[in-house]
């Protein structure tokens, strides 16, 4: 048997190196899942801070070890171009790994095993570990707010019959498909409007009136962003032709509108919705503070769209234009019928990410007095009986709007995706 | 004169439109402020303030003027924005490379940080960090030491704070520093470009750097003395922190929530444009000889550079933009002290809030145009 070369393995000694490097690398793993898990220092006869660096040290060397190019071991290859390319890599690796081994049994205790869930009141939370009895009690008011609790079907129907609106266009027919663009644009707001108006607010068709102050929760949230979504995009494609367009005044006016909404930050739109737009409008006229927040976000969101959909105007090639204009198109004609159909098209995932940036704002409604999610936890965290449970709420509320952004984020790199190959 | 109502009707129409609405509105804020007896001007800025604010970086009062308490709002804006910038900029640079590294664990800790950070709202991270995980910080008098000098507590984090002798003369050198490393630099330059000569530049400034404010501290008579924060019994079971700097923690739960979801947008800042150079780049530029340093350094990071700063400055605007979330968590920025406190106050919505947004429209221009100065001059002249 040749002598073992620290230095240099390679193919001829690979047996040895490859076992000599498992085992260390297993030791080494074996170290600290102990300390982790079981909190029994296998180390503690070696000195000081040689105890902490021992598996680190140990699995350098093991990692080393196994770093043979061109080994002829399929699984040995790949490990050794993933994730151990050289001493360095082998490092952060080991690194990452020994966190996530340490950080594990933690966050699976605080979040699982030492846990209550069971219970309707504070003295059920008796373990160490997160009290999920909490969210349980308070679910519905995180999800509705303060809407009364033997309404809530109202939200729901009005949610399923928006959804189920919101989808029409997919199963129209062919020789209707052209008034697809009427339909988003015009009727579904209106109609959408009436429907959450007639069942959330309700007033009449004897469903007792609920105040908007009484809307909370995750439904404000998605109430909130559906409006703006609605109602903004409209606008801005208004806003990014009128960037375009070469009638100086119409041009400034629109520059003007844009850059200022996207100068300023939102909080204070909101700010300005609250306190300042009352004393704008005509005396004894009353309009709801949702409403009003509602406005200042669509004209807020409006600007973004703007620039979204100006960014697609520009993409397409200038003989689109020159084509439509020799075809003795007019403006309006060459907009709706060549140049919005494509350029609408090509900025669907930016209107999406204006869509995603636009659900993640909505909790900041908060700061003028909605009790929309990050509300109802601000207020579920001051209540007597229940102090103390910050830390659940918001990792809660985190996890859903993780889930919700996520999914729309995904959703967006696969139109993304889809609408590339096309062109 | 089809064309000429054609170019002007709906010119016109947008003016009438958009000064219609302003009259209708101004009309409308005149009756209103009539009615309830409030008159329009910006007087009240003189006016003395009389409320206080926790944490300010100048002198401030409650017999300070409006106008003081709005440039403390400003000032502590741009506190929160400034650090936050540097910890966003380095964290989201070290992602951003590390999403294009070839160990599949880092790579994929990368992305999921990204993705982990950026989907959650800025404002649920923020109470998230300030009444959750920094509540969980211990008492002034149980904390332990960090660093030796620095302590972390529910109350803040208390740091040293720096005693100057004759800081002016230190400045001084430091100025004196730096502008001998620009001449030095152009000096090289054109030796490089004349004569083909090459002096290692960065050594020689590095040795400058050094050299000239360590004179200052032997020859200029400068001094430094550190004052360490002391444990004070303010009563039976209150301690307190005493000398040093204490920083809020209402700045450090902002500061974390704000670099933390900025430097996800960042990274992919980065990561877009180091992938945005093309290959054959790197591999000319290696053909004609460059070391890999070179390579890096002459040919990628000039072009990486040119996609990455239009895109991370924008990101540094949202993030100032942003800090104004700090009125959620009670922290004296902008719009706390000023459209909240001073509203408050004075009752004088519609000057207070415009004068708000008028700062941060400044703001967001002023950067905005300087981006678009630096774009025209980054251009790709083609010929």
């Amino acid at each position: 048997m040749q002598a073992i070369n620290f230095l240099k393995p390679n193919r001829d000694n690979i047996k040895n190196y490859s076992i000599i490097g498992s085992v260390l690398i297993l030791i080494s793993l074996i170290d600290v899942i102990s300390n982790a898990f079981l909190k029994t220092n296998l180390t503690s006869f070696l000195p000081g801070s040689l105890t902490t660096l021992f598996p680190l040290i140990l699995g350098l060397i093991g990692l080393n070890m196994m770093r043979i190019d061109y080994s002829g071991n399929k699984t040995l290859d790949l490990l050794n171009k993933n994730i151990n390319t050289n001493n360095f890599n082998a490092l952060l690796t080991l690194l990452i790994l020994f966190s996530i081994i340490k950080a594990l049994p933690p966050s699976l205790s605080w979040m699982i095993f030492d846990a209550n869930i069971s219970g309707d009141s504070k003295d059920a939370c008796t373990g160490t570990g997160a009290c999920w009895t909490y969210i349980k009690v308070w679910f519905r008011r995180f999800m509705y707010g303060m809407y009364p609790n033997e309404f809530h079907w109202r939200i729901n129907t009005a949610f399923i019959l928006v959804i189920a609106l919101g989808f029409v266009g997919y199963f129209m027919k062919e020789n209707l498909k052209k008034y697809l663009a009427l339909y988003y644009v015009i009727i579904y707001p209106v109609i959408a409007y009436l429907v959450i108006y007639y069942l959330i607010s309700g007033g009449s068709f004897g469903l007792q009136w609920v105040e908007t102050g009484a809307w909370g929760g995750l439904s404000l949230t998605f109430i909130v962003s559906f409006f703006c979504l609605i109602f903004c995009f409209p606008l801005g494609m208004i806003f990014a032709l009128g960037r375009r367009s070469n009638l100086p005044v119409i041009k400034y006016i629109s520059i003007c509108y844009i850059e200022f909404w996207r100068g300023v930050p939102l909080i204070t739109v909101l700010f300005m919705s609250s306190v300042m737009f009352p004393m704008f409008l005509p005396e004894d006229f009353f309009m709801d503070k949702l409403v009003r927040v509602i406005i200042a976000i669509t004209l807020f969101e409006a600007a973004y769209c703007a620039e979204v959909i100006r960014g697609g105007l520009q993409s397409l090639p200038r003989g689109q234009y020159d084509a439509a204009k020799s075809l003795g198109m007019g403006y309006w004609k060459m907009h709706i019928f060549v140049i919005l159909p494509q350029a609408l098209k090509l900025v669907i995932p930016g209107i999406a990410n204006t869509f995603l940036a636009l659900v993640k704002d909505t909790p900041l409604i908060f700061v003028v007095g909605l009790a929309e999610l990050a509300g109802m936890l601000a207020l579920a965290k001051t209540n007597p009986k229940w102090l103390g449970f910050a830390m659940e709420g918001y990792i809660f509320a985190s996890i859903i709007f993780w889930i919700i952004c996520y999914a729309m984020s995904k959703y967006s790199y696969n139109l993304e995706a889809k609408y590339k190959t096309e062109r | 004169m089809n064309n000429i109502i054609k170019k002007f009707l709906p010119q016109i129409l947008a003016i009438l439109f958009v000064v219609l609405i302003f009259g209708f509105l101004t009309i409308n804020a005149q009756t209103n402020m009539d009615n309830r007896g409030i008159d329009f001007g910006f007087g009240f800025l003189s006016q003395e303030s009389s409320f206080d604010v926790q944490f300010s970086l100048i002198e401030y009062s409650g017999s300070d003027s409006y106008a003081r308490a709005f440039l403390v709002g400003l000032l502590n804006t741009l506190l929160v924005s400034f650090i936050s910038i540097i910890f966003c900029t380095i964290l989201g640079v070290i992602i951003g490379v590390a999403r294009l590294s070839s160990n599949y664990l880092i790579k994929n800790s990368a992305a999921w940080y990204v993705e982990f950070f950026r989907n959650i709202p800025l404002l649920l991270q923020i109470f998230f960090w300030y009444y959750a995980a920094l509540r969980a910080l211990p008492l002034p008098e149980k904390a332990n030491a960090w660093f030796g000098v620095t302590y972390m507590t529910v109350k803040g984090y208390y740091i040293p704070a720096m005693v100057w002798e004759n800081l002016n003369v230190f400045l001084y050198c430091g100025l004196a520093a730096i502008i001998s490393i620009i001449i030095l630099r152009n000096y090289a330059n054109n030796l490089r470009d004349n004569k083909g000569k090459q002096i290692p530049v960065l050594l020689y400034s590095l040795a400058i750097l050094i050299i000239l404010p360590l004179l200052s501290f032997l020859i200029g008579g400068v001094s430094l003395e550190f004052e360490l924060p002391q444990l004070k019994k303010l009563s039976k079971i209150s301690y307190i922190y005493e000398g040093g700097i204490s920083l809020p923690p209402e700045l450090i739960a902002l500061v974390l929530a704000l670099s933390l979801y900025t430097s996800t947008f960042v990274a992919e800042c980065v990561r877009a444009g180091i992938e945005g150079v093309s290959k054959g780049q790197k591999e000319a530029a290696a053909s004609v000889g460059l070391t890999p340093n070179q390579v890096l350094k002459l040919v990628i990071m000039p072009q990486a550079l040119r996609i990455i700063i239009p895109p991370t400055t924008n990101q540094y605007l949202n993030l100032t933009k942003n800090s104004s979330l700090a009125a959620a968590i009670a922290y004296p920025d902008l719009v706390l002290v000023f459209a909240g406190t001073a509203l408050m106050q004075t009752g004088k919505a519609i000057e207070i809030v415009s004068i708000t947004m008028l700062t941060y429209l400044t703001i967001s221009l002023t950067i905005a145009a300087i981006m678009n100065w630096y774009n025209k001059k980054i251009e790709i002249k083609e010929k």
